[in-house]
């Protein structure tokens, strides 16, 4: 299937969509007296996929870590569900999954004892399901041995072994192509499909072209349209 | 998936798997396990080498050194509370998490103190025979102890919340973490002195027992904002 790359403009005030599960008003940051944007309005409503291009420095991480809370030095709204982010923190935090460039595996633990803490703090789930989510990121008989005997990319798999246990419906995903193999990567596309098809949202920044079999909307921090 | 649901979460749940989880780093890597401890012990043997093996003179000084020794090997330690989180990234994870952070630090803080502050609390009454402490104080000196540890690894973790963002932390740590924790010093020390000379310690271990709840309550929600901070 061919994906259906729809551009959108980051500097349009867009009308959010009633059934739009978060929306950013009018967002405003600026770092180190640079302006990294200005009136970014956009939407994200189930069953969408935001590729959020951008080049280098021009805030694809920033905006991310503003959506999920992890920076408070901006201005706008945020909404989950209508609601503003701010007043429903635990809610908001309860439907979101989000991997960051450290991708938050502790070095001494194994794969298991990594998720098994990572689900707890959100859902947690029995052994079965984390076997069965390692297996699936090609983890099968890594359970058990240190992450910080593992490559780097094994580690960034053992982070998207956490989608696989986590009921979040919004994942937001800061680079998690960058040390996959072609089978991981093909992985992860797979399973965003899959994602997307039951529902779920992602924000995914990336500069791969995601081949995955649903609609691909673009959000570019630049203001410029750039070849993919 | 497509109703908004809140997935059911157990703050209790999340409590035990962060204190497990903390536990579990912290006996996969001994040397975090065993360098309190001796350094704990290597301060302590040092005093009458230094000082004077004179049991006279060490008797005075016992209370003093045993206290110093836990706040310094207390301090030793705290850098590994968050240092390795937040440079892996499983401190974010930590943040992003819809249960309440009070309780997650505290599960952090309290793993934290068994490992560094229960093995002092164990090992004192040893040190304690070695450094000539008359037996009537030795249970002054481990209550104390047991009551005035806790408050170290909350006030200390304080001060690490603040400094983990930091590339060079150098003194920053100690300048910030030692007001917080002398007056835990003073007293613990100044109770034992006290058993010594037959005086009453009650009042000692009332203000110990309020800066442990004071501890218990506040800190963990000031190293929870100062957390926030340091990541963002």
């Amino acid at each position: 299937m061919t994906p259906d790359h729809t551009p959108i403009s980051s500097t349009t005030d867009a009308t959010p969509a009633a059934d739009s599960l978060l929306q950013v008003h009018s967002l405003f940051c600026e770092r180190d007296e640079r302006i990294l944007f200005s009136g970014l309005s956009f939407s994200v409503s189930a069953g969408q996929l935001i590729q959020v291009l951008g080049s280098n420095g021009s805030g694809k991480t920033t905006l991310l870590r503003i959506i999920c809370g992890l920076n408070d030095s901006y201005e706008g709204d945020i909404l989950w569900c209508g609601i503003p982010v701010r007043e429903q923190r635990e809610a908001f935090l309860a439907s979101l999954l989000y991997i960051g460039h450290r991708v938050g595996v502790n070095r001494i633990l194994t794969p298991r004892e990594n998720l098994r803490w990572s689900a707890s703090l959100h859902t947690p789930v029995d052994d079965h399901r984390i076997d069965a989510a390692l297996a699936r990121v090609g983890l099968k008989a890594y359970e058990d041995i240190p992450c910080r005997n593992l490559s780097a990319g094994q580690n960034q798999r053992v982070s998207l072994a956490r989608l696989l246990i986590s009921p979040a419906r919004l994942w937001i995903l800061d680079e998690p192509f960058t040390t996959l193999d072609v089978y991981g990567v093909r992985e992860l596309e797979l399973l965003l499909g899959e994602h997307i098809a039951e529902g779920g949202s992602a924000l995914v920044t990336t500069h791969h072209r995601l081949n995955v079999p649903c609609a691909v909307e673009r959000l570019n921090l630049d203001g410029v349209e750039q070849p993919l | 998936m497509n109703t908004v649901s809140t997935p059911e979460v157990s703050t209790w749940g999340a409590f035990l798997a962060t204190l497990r989880r903390d536990l579990l780093v912290a006996f996969k890597r001994r040397n975090d396990l065993l360098n309190p401890i001796m350094f704990f012990l290597i301060v302590v043997t040092l005093f009458p080498l230094g000082v004077s093996p004179d049991p006279a003179e060490l008797t005075r000084i016992a209370a003093g050194v045993v206290w110093v020794s836990a706040l310094l090997a207390s301090m030793l330690s705290l850098d590994n509370l968050y240092r390795a989180d937040y440079e892996d990234g499983s401190l974010e994870q930590l943040l992003l998490s819809p249960q309440p952070l009070f309780f997650l630090v505290l599960a952090k803080n309290i793993a934290h103190w068994l490992i560094s502050g229960l093995p002092v609390v164990v090992l004192s009454p040893l040190l304690a025979y070695m450094l000539y402490l008359p037996t009537e104080a030795y249970w002054t000196l481990v209550l104390t102890l047991l009551i005035g540890t806790p408050v170290l690894s909350l006030f200390g973790s304080i001060g690490v919340a603040l400094t983990v963002g930091l590339g060079s932390r150098g003194l920053i740590l100690a300048v910030i973490v030692l007001p917080l924790t002398m007056p835990v010093l003073i007293i613990g020390a100044k109770a034992v002195t006290d058993v010594m000379f037959g005086l009453p310690v009650g009042s000692h271990f009332a203000l110990l027992g309020a800066m442990l709840a004071v501890a218990l309550s506040i800190a963990p929600l000031a190293s929870a904002a100062a957390l926030r901070i340091s990541v963002s």
